[in-house]
């Protein structure tokens, strides 16, 4: 079966361009990596409305509080690693305890930027955007859903964290498919448990989904784009009706979706379950693939968990 | 709002400084200090420079303030009730449980705050935020933006302050209270900032500098800034912590410190006592 392969960020910059075409108060910034995050492209279109503030993440999210104060939508961008990390407290101090109408995009998150190494892998960043309230935090499976997410941003009010990979992954949603923000999408119905991810690694979930059908385990997906605010209800029916519980995400298992659907679980509903991801240590370099197999992110690796979580019950 | 005489503000800053003194003391918290040196700064911007409508907080044409060195946020809070964005009296409910006064400003919870503040460096990035989407609305509102000289440690501000001439923001007024001290101690001998004229001369900033407790250069220094075109202004004000108080003046202990009943009672016989 061949698959189309896009990054992601790709339906960040089309999202953009799509904005910018209809909103008029959208302005995007970006601290000199606008090619690699494609907000170059609403640059080129729409050079009046873009800022790059050079290379300054926290001048430039004070810069887009500003703007936002000022009636604007804007878009700031750069790698997630130095947007949720180094301008964390200008996020969490002058964005999100104002409210403000700011939407971040992280690029670059997981280690799917592989060779570059630890420094510039986003693993802890959904962690760090989840404990911020006011805060919204999605993360798109492939790039059609990161357009829908990135015209989605636009229209709620306040603070969004948007999260975005850098290789080319399978491009597997349709246009036509729903996307709400707070809403799982469930890509395959199942009774024996439920794997529960975002980003990319959706794509390794339903591929795990047909690796458990062969050996008789009835597996439940569901592509949980927006990990804060959580659909409990969705976890919860999920938690009740298969009984065992994985989550799935490139990011440390610490804090991220394994932790929003943990928290959620153990207060209302304890369920056997079992994380994929991160396993608490830094990323290093190397090919995207090899690396998925050497952190234990791949679709076996996912079988293993629901068959481990499926055995717990 | 109608000009004020610099006869009247002199009297003005004479409640505000009460105010301080009186508010830090009731909370039995706060910080007195870099608020006491702000006092003409405050009072000149809001009773005469300020385009404002204190019962309209949210009027769209209005210049901005932004507070960056938010922990003086009492001084702020004196010279936005005395020009009518809420009753004096509730000047007296500073930090505590319920109150919109919060220990350092929150925008959610008092109308007329710009922002919220108090962790150090973040305020000049706001106001350059501001002072675009001001560009880019074709509004012809001005943007100020008070900062700690011990604040200008942060590295966010010299991003900002590289920002604003890049983006040509003449519409951006920076404000430095040079009182020489910081929690520590001196500026200069926690982490040096001199020469400091020159270094937003070298950042291409309109510099003017002035004696921050005169009143005349004060307003002079903001009427110059909003001549100047093409280039943001700052106006470096040489002041002194504690202003107004003698047991506070130039004394670092007294940045983050409430005076107590008997001190409270020697400050105001000060402050209306002796001419500024």
């Amino acid at each position: 079966m061949s698959v189309k392969m896009l990054p992601n960020r790709d339906g960040y910059g089309h999202g953009l361009l799509e904005l910018g075409k209809t909103n008029p108060d959208v302005v995007v910034l970006d601290a000199d990596l606008a090619k690699s995050t494609r907000s170059d492209w609403f640059a080129a279109e729409f050079p009046d409305r873009f800022f790059d503030i050079g290379i300054a993440e926290q001048d430039m999210l004070g810069t887009a509080a500003g703007l936002a104060l000022g009636g604007k939508i804007p878009f700031v961008t750069t790698y997630g690693v130095f947007v949720a990390g180094r301008a964390w407290d200008q996020i969490r101090t002058t964005v999100c305890y104002a409210d403000l109408n700011v939407k971040i995009a992280g690029a670059h998150g997981g280690i799917s930027v592989g060779p570059d190494g630890a420094t510039h892998q986003a693993l802890e960043d959904i962690a760090l955007m989840r404990v911020l309230p006011n805060m919204r935090v999605i993360v798109p499976c492939d790039a059609i859903e990161a357009k829908k997410a990135t015209m989605a941003v636009a229209v709620v009010q306040g603070p969004c964290y948007l999260r975005f990979a850098r290789e080319a992954t399978p491009v597997f949603t349709q246009e036509e498919d729903y996307f709400e923000i707070g809403k799982a999408n469930i890509l395959k119905e199942g009774s024996d448990v439920t794997i529960i991810a975002c980003g990319p690694i959706v794509y390794e979930a339903l591929l795990a989904h047909d690796r458990l059908k062969e050996i008789g385990i009835s597996a439940r997906v569901i592509n949980m784009h927006t990990v804060k605010p959580l659909d409990r209800e969705a976890v919860l029916k999920a938690a009740a009706e298969t009984g065992a519980v994985v989550t799935a995400e490139e990011h440390q298992i610490f804090g991220g979706l394994g932790g929003a659907v943990a928290e959620l679980l153990a207060q209302n509903r304890p369920t056997p379950m079992e994380m994929v991801g991160i396993k608490d240590t830094f990323g290093e370099s190397g090919p995207p693939e090899e690396l998925a197999v050497k952190y234990g992110l791949t679709a076996k690796d996912i079988a293993e968990a629901a068959k481990k979580a499926v055995a717990r019950k | 709002m109608s000009p004020q005489s610099v006869e009247k503000l002199k009297e003005i800053c004479k409640d505000v400084r009460a105010d301080i003194v009186r508010m830090t003391a009731e909370a039995g918290s706060g910080h007195p200090g870099g608020s006491l040196s702000s006092v003409e700064l405050m009072t000149a911007l809001y009773f005469n420079v300020l385009k404002h409508r204190p019962e309209d907080p949210s009027w769209p044409d209005r210049d901005r303030f932004i507070l960056s060195k938010g922990h003086v946020c009492p001084v702020l809070y004196s010279v936005m009730a005395r020009t009518g964005y809420f009753p004096v009296e509730e000047l007296l409910t500073l930090r505590k449980l319920g109150s919109r006064l919060q220990g350092h400003p929150s925008y959610k919870a008092l109308p007329g705050l710009e922002s919220s503040s108090g962790s150090l460096g973040q305020g000049l990035s706001i106001a350059n935020g501001l002072a675009l989407a001001a560009k880019l609305n074709g509004k012809d509102y001005r943007v100020y933006c008070l900062m700690g000289d011990g604040e200008l440690q942060e590295g966010q501000i010299w991003e900002a302050m590289m920002t604003a001439p890049h983006y040509k923001l003449d519409n951006v007024c920076a404000i430095v209270d040079y009182n020489n001290l910081q929690i520590d101690g001196k500026v200069e001998e926690v982490m040096g900032i001199a020469p400091l004229a020159k270094k937003w001369e070298d950042f291409n900033w309109h510099v003017i500098e002035i004696d921050g407790h005169d009143l005349n250069q004060v307003l002079a220094a903001y009427e110059e800034a909003k001549q100047c075109k093409g280039k943001p202004s700052v106006i470096i004000a040489n002041t002194v912590k504690g202003k107004g108080v003698s047991f506070m003046e130039n004394v670092a202990g007294w940045h983050g410190k409430a005076p107590n009943r008997e001190e409270l009672e020697k400050a105001l016989a000060e402050i209306y006592g002796r001419e500024n």
